[in-house]
């Protein structure tokens, strides 16, 4: 540490050779591979994930312990324990309005806001990795960990309601059963509305956090739209307007356990949650690509 | 108003009159259900009223405030009123001509018919949840005939409800007539001629005939009082003399108010809009509601769907179905408890719904309380090839036989079985459940023989009892021992079977909603062909209704997608300031010319800032905190945007994300590392997030300059600021740029690593590279920097090497008395000139700066 120790370093810098323009290509930047890294070393995500394993197993055991629910819970709670299929879309159903929104937020709000209040945002921008390629790196990334923990909770909940309540196949509230492959495709489908739904969460959330510098506040803003929503969505004398919020829809995807799928509801969710998501995208991309970082 | 006289006593009639907000307008004469008054559809009535109708509401005799007795809609009483009220109504000028329409639920709904049909000025008539024929609403007989077994429970609430203040203690505000009938009636389970009489003058199937005005028939699925069969009887009536009727089945009814309420007063607004503006013709659409086919997005429960058709099964062919299931199952022999108990538990009265709820949800649950071990026989289907719409009335033909006495009462029922019990219903189980019949009947009621021996006993017939309905079936003119077949009509249902599900049969012999014979009896109840048996289903071609355009979101979202792509690219193109290359300054590491930069509120960070810096300098930026320095520094990373101004790098313009920045290491206010990586890794990552090849990073040399020794392993977020500080500034130097920028980059470093890090930006800037360092401490400046820059309060104060700005060099001496030295030297032959002493760059910065 001291100047002794640092003959080495006096030599190599003597030694440098003359500075040569570097080859730089700034469509190479922030590679996804890094990315990744960066935040997959994260606590939070590795925290978040784990949540995710070990949820099903939770709501497993309770229901073993505590057996199933009464006839006038909600359809899908009743045949929570019918098998494995069935625990999977409980597990569905109970994390759709608030786990999977928190989990979404965390990975698109953290994103940039946590990089800001790291001060790392800054190197990162003056590295230089062009704004337009940070948020759009960092966007895919977010979005592949949130759908992976939407993609992962099912279909774990599936592994974990097989294991505890045996791989019969699927029954609907509305009284059939679907083989396997029915079963899993439905739950495909199911995943897929989710995801498109949770997009209203993630554009939000990532609008947040290129807009704030606390990862806090971008979380929670986004995690704050949807608790409104759905209290908006409550009041009934808000109709029609209250059609438009981006939860309305939310549980849309309980058409598709019909004998045959209903997408008439699940197409209006995709939609008005796809406005939204592109509004708040390029709300974000606008507002970052000359913001004085600050941070 | 007056009513019809009574007993030869005025009748006071209360009523209530909604007035549009113009009028002369189509007016619609409301009517209540039993048990209420005129307040009961105030709510309705203002609705009506709000869409351009003139609503009279009154509360029918013996009802609410109204005087008289009630007489059950008699065309002399009940519907007479409703007359005198109308030619009141018209008299009052606010009708529009020949507009005129009745609408009412149950008692009132009735009305609605017996008015339309004996009332020429009514027009339009919308009848709800009510009755065909009142005799077989009460004492239904599923096997034809009349009349049938006693709907007691329900009978007895009716009757209850005429008990409001200012009746009998007997027969409370009713009608003696009435009263004693019932009462008869309660009294032996069947009817006197009395009360059928008084029935039949109640009901609107005898004024069917002579309708002419187009009719609105809504019913209830759930409804155990009033079935589908009650209007299906109404529809067909009507349709007989030509005149327009439209049929909704919906959801709710008598065994469930809490819903279908909206669909009755919607459909009532549709049918009245249409017959008073363009008007009704021919044959009309069908809605029927399938409960419990989609599970509601807002509630997570099972709810219903709406399904249309063309027309109605009853009246139009061609949308009736039919399927054929066949039933299998060996004769059965079943018992009937003396007094009747215990007894199934099907439908209750207000409680109907409750139990339609959950036998739709838990299968399990209301079996047990509409299968009684031992007093039911059932024979199922194979499993259903694909799904059936059942609507309507499933008939099946029965051979019945009494063992001692003339004549049965049973109860059938169609029973909808998934899930286990499917796969578990064969006509093993069956046989089983017959073994199970059999030993209940022996007097054994437990059902824990059965399950012990591994076969399900009534588990194969549990499932669904569609709306709780059951269907009573009177025989009579048996001879015991002699076997008879009979037609049963199974109760009016709307449900949906799925695939994989079987139908089942139950036969039962007690039903508590039901009056039966007290004395004990069995049966023997086997299938028309013996083991076999053919079950007619009824189905409905109908279409799920689609309400708005869904695609039409995504072909919005689709647009609003490409319109916001195209927004981005165009304006963040068109944002981009133009500042051109300046290929003269090529070699020139900084140049910045005439930058500003301004905040919101007018805040001037920088104000007109000019200096260029030269290959091979190490350039101090000297200034007071606050001076600006720092913002220079962001601008010229592509950070922040100068209001004004230009700013080059190697010639090349600096803006955001400027490939040029590549060339330029930075160290700007302070490290900034992910926390939850080890030093090493956060320079690893940072390197590897330019895209550059590893090898050019000179990883070692900038690892040795932070020199964190086997700290550099650890999570910076265990680092000391001195640490994260020397961390860095090696980040900087990664790759070892052509530009250094540090700013203030011995903040928080010992005095010993403040002199090695001086030692490093100068061999550093030996090796012909350049460094630009910020720094408040004048005295670091002076001794690391070949050149100054000296700001304040946004403005540059001076520029220029070390030695201009400090003034000029050469070696000082300090006399004691300047005068006689210079005599001295002069002496001496030294020549002397005046000297102006070299001033420490301190006192030149104050001086600069002013003194404040």
């Amino acid at each position: 540490m001291t100047a002794p120790t640092r003959r080495g370093v006096h030599q190599r810098l003597a030694s440098l050779p003359a500075s040569q323009p570097p080859r730089f290509l700034p469509q190479r930047t922030l590679p996804l591979r890094v990315e990744f890294v960066r935040q997959l070393r994260r606590r939070r995500t590795q925290v978040a994930f784990g949540l995710v394993l070990v949820l099903p197993i939770i709501v497993a055991l309770a229901f073993q312990v505590g057996g199933a629910a009464g006839a006038d819970a909600p359809a899908l709670v009743t045949l929570a324990t019918v098998g494995a299929s069935n625990f999977a879309l409980f597990v569905e159903f109970a994390s759709v309005g608030f786990l999977l929104v928190v989990l979404v937020s965390l990975f698109c709000g953290d994103t940039v806001a946590s990089e800001a209040s790291w001060s790392s945002l800054r190197y990162l921008l003056a590295l230089p990795v062009p704004r337009s390629r940070l948020l759009r790196q960092k966007l895919v990334v977010a979005l592949a960990l949130s759908l992976a923990a939407t993609v992962l909770l099912p279909l774990w909940s599936v592994l974990v309601g097989g294991v505890f309540f045996g791989w019969t196949p699927a029954q609907s509230p509305t009284g059939s059963t679907f083989d396997t492959a029915t079963s899993l495709l439905r739950l495909a489908v199911v995943v897929a509305y989710v995801f498109g739904q949770l997009l209203v969460v993630a554009a939000l959330a990532f609008l947040l956090s290129v807009s704030v510098d606390n990862p806090l506040g971008a979380v929670g803003g986004a995690v704050l739209l949807v608790v409104v929503s759905n209290i908006l969505d409550q009041i009934s004398a808000l109709d029609p307007y209250r059609h438009f919020l981006p939860t309305h829809y939310n549980y849309a995807w309980l058409a598709a356990l019909q004998p045959s799928i209903s997408w008439d509801d699940m197409m209006r969710g995709t939609g008005i949650s796809v406005v939204y998501a592109a509004v708040f995208f390029a709300a974000a991309w606008l507002g970052f690509a000359h913001k004085d970082v600050t941070s | 108003m007056l009513g019809t006289p009574e007993g030869g006593a005025p009748v006071r009639l209360d009523t209530t009159t909604y007035l549009p907000e113009h009028t002369p307008a189509p007016a619609v004469l409301l009517a209540h259900g039993f048990g209420e008054s005129k307040d009961s559809v105030a709510g309705e009535a203002k609705t009506l009223a709000q869409h351009g109708y003139v609503v009279l509401t009154w509360s029918a005799r013996g009802f609410g405030n109204s005087g008289g007795k009630i007489h059950l809609d008699a065309p002399g009483y009940e519907v007479h009123d409703a007359s005198l009220l109308l030619s009141w109504l018209l008299k009052t000028g606010d009708v529009l001509r020949g507009q005129v329409a009745v609408a009412g639920s149950s008692y009132g709904g009735a009305l609605a018919l017996l008015l339309g049909g004996t009332d020429r000025r009514i027009r339009a008539v919308a009848a709800d949840i009510t009755w065909n024929d009142l005799a077989s609403a009460l004492f239904p007989n599923a096997g034809g005939g009349r009349p049938g077994v006693f709907k007691k429970l329900w009978a007895g609430y009716l009757f209850q409800a005429g008990f409001t203040a200012g009746g009998t203690a007997t027969c409370g505000r009713f009608a003696a007539d009435v009263c004693a009938a019932y009462q008869h009636a309660a009294r032996t389970g069947r009817p006197s001629p009395r009360l059928l009489r008084l029935l039949r003058d109640s009901s609107p199937a005898h004024v069917l005939a002579h309708f002419t005005a187009p009719t609105l028939l809504t019913q209830g699925e759930q409804d155990s009082l009033f079935g589908l069969d009650q209007a299906d009887a109404n529809a067909r009536g009507i349709a007989a003399t030509g005149t327009p009727v439209q049929v909704v089945w919906r959801s709710g009814g008598h065994d469930d108010s809490s819903v279908g309420g909206d669909q009755a007063s919607s459909a009532l607004l549709g049918w009245l809009g249409s017959v008073f503006g363009s008007g009704v013709h021919g044959v009309q659409e069908f809605t029927l509601a399938r409960g419990g086919a989609t599970v509601s997005a807002e509630t997570g429960r099972l709810s219903r769907v709406l399904m249309r058709a063309d027309g109605y099964p009853g009246i139009d062919a061609r949308v009736r179905s039919s399927a054929t299931e066949h039933l299998t199952g060996p004769p059965q022999t079943i018992s009937a408890p003396a007094g009747g108990n215990p007894a199934a538990i099907s439908s209750v009265p207000l409680l109907g719904g409750l139990l339609a709820q959950a036998g739709a949800l838990g299968a399990a649950a209301t079996s047990g309380l509409s299968l009684v071990p031992g007093q039911v026989a059932g024979f199922v289907s194979a499993p259903l090839g694909s799904s059936v719409l059942v609507g309507g009335s499933s008939t099946v033909r029965l051979r019945v036989t009494s063992r001692t006495t003339t004549d049965a009462v049973l109860f059938a029922a169609l029973r909808d079985v998934g899930g286990t019990a499917a796969t578990a219903a064969g006509t093993a189980a069956l046989s089983a459940a017959a073994a199970g019949s059999a030993t209940g009947a022996a007097g054994s009621g437990s059902r824990t023989a059965a399950g012990e021996s591994g076969a399900p006993d009534l588990s194969a017939l549990s499932g669904t009892l569609p709306a709780g309905l059951v269907a009573p079936l009177r025989i009579t003119g048996l001879r015991p021992g002699v076997p008879r077949t009979v037609a049963v009509h199974l109760p009016w249902v709307v449900t949906n079977v799925p695939a994989g599900h079987r139908l089942a049969l139950t036969v039962s012999t007690t039903d508590l909603a039901y009056s039966m014979p007290t004395d004990p009896r069995s049966y023997r109840i086997e299938l028309a062909g013996g083991l076999t048996g053919t079950l007619r289903v009824p189905g409905v071609e109908a279409s799920v209704v689609r309400a708005g355009h869904p695609l039409l979101f995504l072909i919005v979202a689709a647009a609003v997608c490409l319109l916001a792509l195209l927004l981005v690219t165009t304006v963040l193109r068109r944002r981009r300031k133009i500042v051109r290359p300046a290929p003269e300054l090529a070699d020139v590491p900084v140049a910045i010319t005439s930058v500003s930069k301004s905040y919101r509120g007018g805040y001037r960070a920088v104000d007109d800032v000019s200096f260029t810096v030269q290959k091979g300098q190490v350039v101090g930026l000297l200034g007071p905190n606050g001076a600006g320095k720092t913002t220079t520094l962001r601008m010229l990373v592509g950070l922040i945007s100068p209001t004004s101004g230009t700013m080059h790098v190697f010639g090349q313009p600096v803006l955001p994300g400027a490939p040029v920045l590549a060339r330029l290491g930075a160290f700007i206010e302070g490290p900034g590392f992910l926390p939850h990586l080890s030093g090493r890794d956060n320079l690893r990552l940072y390197w590897a997030a330019t895209g550059r090849p590893a090898e050019e990073a000179q990883l070692a040399t900038a690892l040795d300059i932070a020199g964190l020794g086997a700290s550099l392993d650890r999570r910076v977020s265990t680092y000391s600021h001195g640490m994260k500080q020397r961390l860095g500034i090696a980040q900087a130097m990664l790759g070892m740029p052509e530009l250094l920028v540090l700013d203030e980059p011995t903040n928080g470093l010992d005095p010993p690593q403040i002199a090695e890090m001086r030692e490093v930006m100068q061999r550093y800037a030996d090796t012909g590279r350049t460094v630009v360092v910020s720094s408040h401490l004048l005295a670091e400046v002076e001794q690391t920097c070949t050149h100054v820059v000296v700001m304040h309060r946004g403005r540059l104060v001076a520029a220029g090497s070390v030695l201009e700005i400090a003034g000029a060099g050469g070696t000082q001496l300090a006399v004691d008395d300047p005068g006689r030295a210079s005599e001295v030297l002069s002496a001496a032959g030294i020549a002397v000139r005046s000297v102006p002493a070299r001033r420490a760059l301190e006192d030149v910065f104050l001086d600069l700066i002013g003194s404040d």
